[in-house]
């Protein structure tokens, strides 16, 4: 090594390391130089932007949900209201053992043992200070016992909430529907803001298609809030200064049906726990009277909230009680549809007042040998259109058939509504099936099945086949019956009226396109048929018009659930009893001034003029005052 | 004490007054010791804030703040030459603590950072002073500037240390130690060409310690790019950070008022961030008082450094107080969103134990020094 430079100059070794010190000191300066630019920009330049950000940070807007609107019948009284009820609500973060919490829950019987996993999958997920709800509505005896024994449970208290409640649930649960926890797929259809806050909706029938107006408008309150969202409580609020202004919620709109319950709660009786459905219509305004489907199950489940075993109890059951059958079950119309083929084949020519035939119990067409079966296995004998009508002869309506001709069919049917949907205000609606050469042209694949025979022409002319329709159309057509053609849609809602200010909003009814008939003595003679139907010893419902106090018009018809061989004998003894004929029964009443027209189906109840009949008659018994001679 | 005792203490030349010379015996210099005293007074102050009125946490801290500052005193008593001598074995011990730690540390988060022998402890908060202290023993009897080789040779003393801890990982602190050695070189007259050169070398290294990196680490770069690509995971620190600043304005919301600190939105406030909770509730004001403060107590370091006798002590010094100044300007550059998010915490106010011994022991030296020296300036 070289001595001269391994020796150390002190004073230019001090020198340079003083040199150094001012240039690390200048880099130093300029670094710190930029922090404090920094600050002047952020808490100076930008101060404002950050002040607001910092504002909007811990103010929180919360929903404030708005209370549901009532739901009244037509006479006022109430569908469907909110309760105050008390849930018991869980919250993760206060207790320390969640499992020997819901245990010891289940052991006083407030929580069901096999919902645990459940309410522990739900306590994991989400944010640790927000409450699980472990039972929707306590019962008085329940919040008791808990209150005595709450010191126990850390972490786990009632709060109150409103709770929608169904006072005549099951009568009515078709029409109404009925409200259900917010599911995702609602979120989807519904605006996320507008139910924030919001735990049900409408599911199914009015409360469900007239969300929009039992809902209401969500309001807001300001909260103080941490990073996490949880709430501060009020002595913090100190912090935010001036909180801006809560916006209350609006409340829903209270709905008046067009039901009576009285009503729907006789046919509900009357339908004496078979499967069926009854709809009642106002002929001159379309007002829906009564729309049951039986059987019916109870909507308060559905907005209480049911555990998975009373949920799975209700979709399996094979009669269906939530498959609202009014609206939604397409049946064949029978013997019902004869009446207005009866005014296609007069309008159209291809039959008149007078012409006769021979019924001797089947019919066939020419070259064929098929017999095409009368329900009176021995035959009516000679008969008009008239005695077509009132004994409801098959072989008559098999014999003009042809002339009258499916399409034509088709063309009248049509304008009674059947075939497609009746725009009534729920949603749902099964629209039914009127076949036609240019249905079956659209709607099957082999050449074959395309062509449209002339047995099918046969057979459409009692309502059996392809056709299919719901009770709601056919009351729909029955009041048209009764108004001789002037139509208006069927619908349940008639009033909306604001729950705050009492305005009432009247639906006003919507007329549809009249059956254009253009002979009146057409209408009269079939109304005269149907009339007889009930009034005359030989009409199909005799037992059951001829002694109302009030002239009935009606028609029964039984539909076919599947055909019968050819050579098998009709035996109802061996045959189980779903495989049943359906009965079916149209009518209206009374006859000079029909304030009523009814349809009733009673799946497999064989006979729609014994089985069927008396339904319309005691609903039309209650709603023309002779109520209570009638069901008792 | 009188108002003029007080300016005669601060201005460091003051006759010996009674209490000068009680400060003398024990080896403390004043105007450093009130610098410090201050910014923990007031890092305190703004911590008591920061950890919602907790006292008991408070009253921790001030419990470390005194061991510290008795850590500081036993260094000051010790002299530099003693220093020297121990520093090849104190440096030693660093590294094989180091090593140890990688093999046997506690598992803390994913990294291995602690190492328990009777107290718990960071092995990498020993190397933040015995890596300067190795680097001027190293130089302190070679010839200023040192030569290549020699160069070299204090890079390797830096680069292993920096590297062992890296692996912990533990990048903040990897990367302040090899700036403690880069500042020791830059002082002890690296020249200006090869400084050039390094700079220009850093670009490939850059791309290498990228490789190197954690997914963590590449995330909080990326995110300090682009805080607002997302705001709610990586780069919501930043944002919320400079919203508590900027909320603050020139005169802050208020001690204890600052809704961005006590309503949860600002994460680590008593760590990392605490100087975005001063920011909010005490203002540019508050925050310039505490810059100045740190100025204060760099200057008086770097004071220290010039007047020094020996190579040792003035490369030591220097270093002490610029890896000090480096402290502040990572942690206030990232909270304040110049630079990444590293994890350093503001020197003397953060709330935590270990790296304030540390910085005592680094400031006890610093007294040491100025106050072993043979000849005294007046």
């Amino acid at each position: 090594m070289d001595l001269l430079s391994s020796i150390k100059d002190h004073n230019s070794e001090r020198r340079l390391f003083i040199s150094r010190v001012i240039l690390t000191s200048v880099v130093g300066f300029l670094l710190l130089s930029t922090v404090i630019a920094r600050l002047v920009q952020l808490q100076v330049y930008d101060h404002e932007v950050f002040a607001a950000q910092s504002q909007g940070n811990r103010i929180r807007i919360e929903a404030v949900p708005p209370i549901r609107g009532l739901v009244f019948d037509r006479r006022g009284r109430v569908l469907a209201e909110n309760l105050p009820a008390y849930q018991l609500e869980l919250i993760p973060e206060q207790v320390s053992d969640i499992d020997d919490t819901l245990q010891r829950l289940a052991e006083f019987g407030l929580i069901k043992i096999e919902d645990i996993p459940q309410f522990k999958e739900l306590s994991a997920s989400g944010p640790r200070f927000n409450a699980v709800t472990l039972n929707f509505r306590l019962s008085d005896e329940e919040i008791a016992n808990f209150a005595i024994q709450r010191p126990r449970f850390p972490g786990v208290d009632f709060q109150p909430r409103l709770v929608r409640n169904y006072p005549y649930g099951e009568a009515v649960a078709h029409a109404i529907g009925y409200v259900g926890a917010l599911s995702k797929s609602d979120l989807k259809r519904l605006d996320p803001s507008a139910y924030a806050g919001t735990s049900h909706t409408g599911k199914t029938g009015v409360e469900n298609s007239f969300e929009s107006d039992l809902h209401g408008d969500v309001g807001y309150r300001h909260v103080v809030s941490n990073a996490l969202g949880r709430m501060i409580p009020a002595d913090s609020r100190e912090l935010t200064g001036s909180i801006p202004d809560d916006e209350t919620p609006a409340p829903g709109q209270n709905v008046y049906l067009s039901i009576d319950l009285d009503l729907q709660q006789v046919a509900t009786t009357a339908l004496d726990g078979r499967r069926g459905a009854v709809v009642a219509i106002d002929p001159w305004t379309g007002e829906i009277l009564a729309l049951v489907s039986a059987p019916t199950f109870d909507p308060n489940l559905f907005a209480v909230g049911m555990s998975t075993s009373q949920f799975a109890e209700l979709q399996d059951n094979l009669d269906q009680p939530l498959f609202n059958r009014a609206v939604r079950g397409a049946y064949p119309p029978g013997s019902t549809i004869k009446p207005m083929l009866a005014l296609a084949a007069l309008e159209s020519g291809a039959t008149n007042l007078t012409r006769k035939t021979i019924c001797r119990g089947y019919f066939m067409l020419p070259n064929t040998t098929h017999r095409y079966r009368d329900w009176k296995p021995e035959g009516h004998g000679e008969m008009d259109l008239h005695d077509a009508l009132t004994q409801s002869c098959d072989v008559y309506f098999y014999e003009i058939s042809g002339d009258i001709g499916i399409d034509r069919m088709h063309y009248y049917l049509d304008q009674f509504g059947l075939g497609h949907e009746t725009g009534i205000d729920i949603n749902g609606e099964h629209p039914g099936l009127v076949p036609s050469r240019e249905w079956k042209r659209n709607n099957f694949r082999e050449p074959t099945d395309k062509r449209w025979y002339n047995g099918e022409t046969v057979i459409a002319s009692i309502g059996q086949g392809y056709m299919l329709t719901t009770p709601l159309q056919l009351a729909s057509a029955a009041a048209a019956l009764a108004t001789r053609g002037i139509r208006y849609e069927p619908h349940l809602v008639a009033a909306i009226e604001n729950a705050v200010s009492g305005d009432r909003k009247l639906i006003a009814p919507l007329r549809l396109d009249d059956v254009r008939i253009d002979n009146d003595a057409h209408w009269d003679a079939v109304l005269n048929g149907m009339h007889d139907v009930m009034q005359s010893v030989r009409g199909t419902a005799w037992a059951v018009g001829g002694n109302a106090p009030y002239q009935m018009a009606g028609k029964s018809g039984t539909a076919q659930v599947f055909s019968v061989a050819q050579e098998d004998e009709y035996d109802e003894e061996d045959m189980a009893l779903r495989l049943r004929d359906h009965a079916l029964f149209i009518s209206f009443a009374p006859f000079d001034n029909p304030r009523i027209a009814v349809a009733v189906i009673v799946e497999n109840g064989s006979s729609g003029s014994r089985v069927a009949a008396p339904i319309a008659r005691a609903i039309m018994d209650k709603y023309l005052g002779y109520g209570d001679d009638a069901t008792q | 004490m009188r108002l003029s005792d007080t300016r005669r203490l601060i201005s460091g030349n003051a006759p010996l007054s009674d209490f000068s010379r009680l400060l003398r015996r024990l080896h403390i210099d004043g105007p450093l010791l009130g610098g410090i005293i201050l910014i923990c007074g007031l890092g305190l102050f703004v911590l008591y804030s920061a950890v919602n009125s907790d006292t008991r946490l408070w009253v921790s801290q001030v419990i470390r703040l005194v061991v510290a500052l008795i850590g500081m005193l036993v260094f000051a008593q010790m002299s530099p030459d003693f220093l020297r001598r121990w520093t090849p074995w104190g440096f030693l011990a660093g590294l094989v603590l180091l090593i140890l730690v990688l093999t046997t540390g506690e598992v803390s988060q994913g990294a291995r950072r602690w190492l328990d022998l009777g107290i718990r402890f960071q092995p990498s908060e020993i190397m933040k002073l015995a890596v300067p202290m190795m680097g001027a023993w190293y130089l302190h009897d070679r010839p200023i500037p040192p030569r290549f080789g020699q160069l070299l040779l204090v890079g390797l003393m830096i680069v292993v240390p920096t590297v062992l801890i890296a692996r912990q990982p533990d990048l903040g602190t990897a990367l302040l130690i090899a700036a403690s050695g880069v500042i020791m070189l830059v002082l002890a007259g690296l020249s200006i060409r090869l400084m050039l050169a390094l700079a220009v070398l850093s670009v490939p290294g850059a791309l290498m310690l990228w490789n190197f990196m954690q997914e963590y680490q590449k995330q909080r770069v990326l995110t300090l790019l682009n805080p607002d690509s997302d705001p709610l995971g990586a780069g919501y620190n930043i944002i919320q950070s400079k919203i508590a600043i900027g909320s603050g304005g020139l005169f802050g919301k208020g001690w204890t008022n600052g809704s961005q600190a006590h309503l949860d939105y600002l994460p680590e406030r008593d760590t990392d961030f605490i100087f975005a909770v001063m920011g909010e509730e005490l203002g540019l004001l508050g925050l310039l008082a505490l810059l100045s403060l740190y100025v204060f107590v760099i200057g008086r370091g770097l004071y220290i450094a010039i007047q020094a006798h020996d190579t040792y002590s003035r490369l030591l010094a220097g270093s002490i107080s610029l890896t000090f100044f480096v402290y502040v300007f990572v942690n206030t550059a990232m909270v304040t969103g110049l630079v990444p998010v590293v994890g350093v915490p503001l020197p003397l106010v953060s709330f935590g134990g270990t790296s304030m011994v540390t910085l005592m022991a680094g400031f006890g030296i610093l007294m040491s020094i100025h106050s072993h020296r043979k000849l005294l300036p007046h």
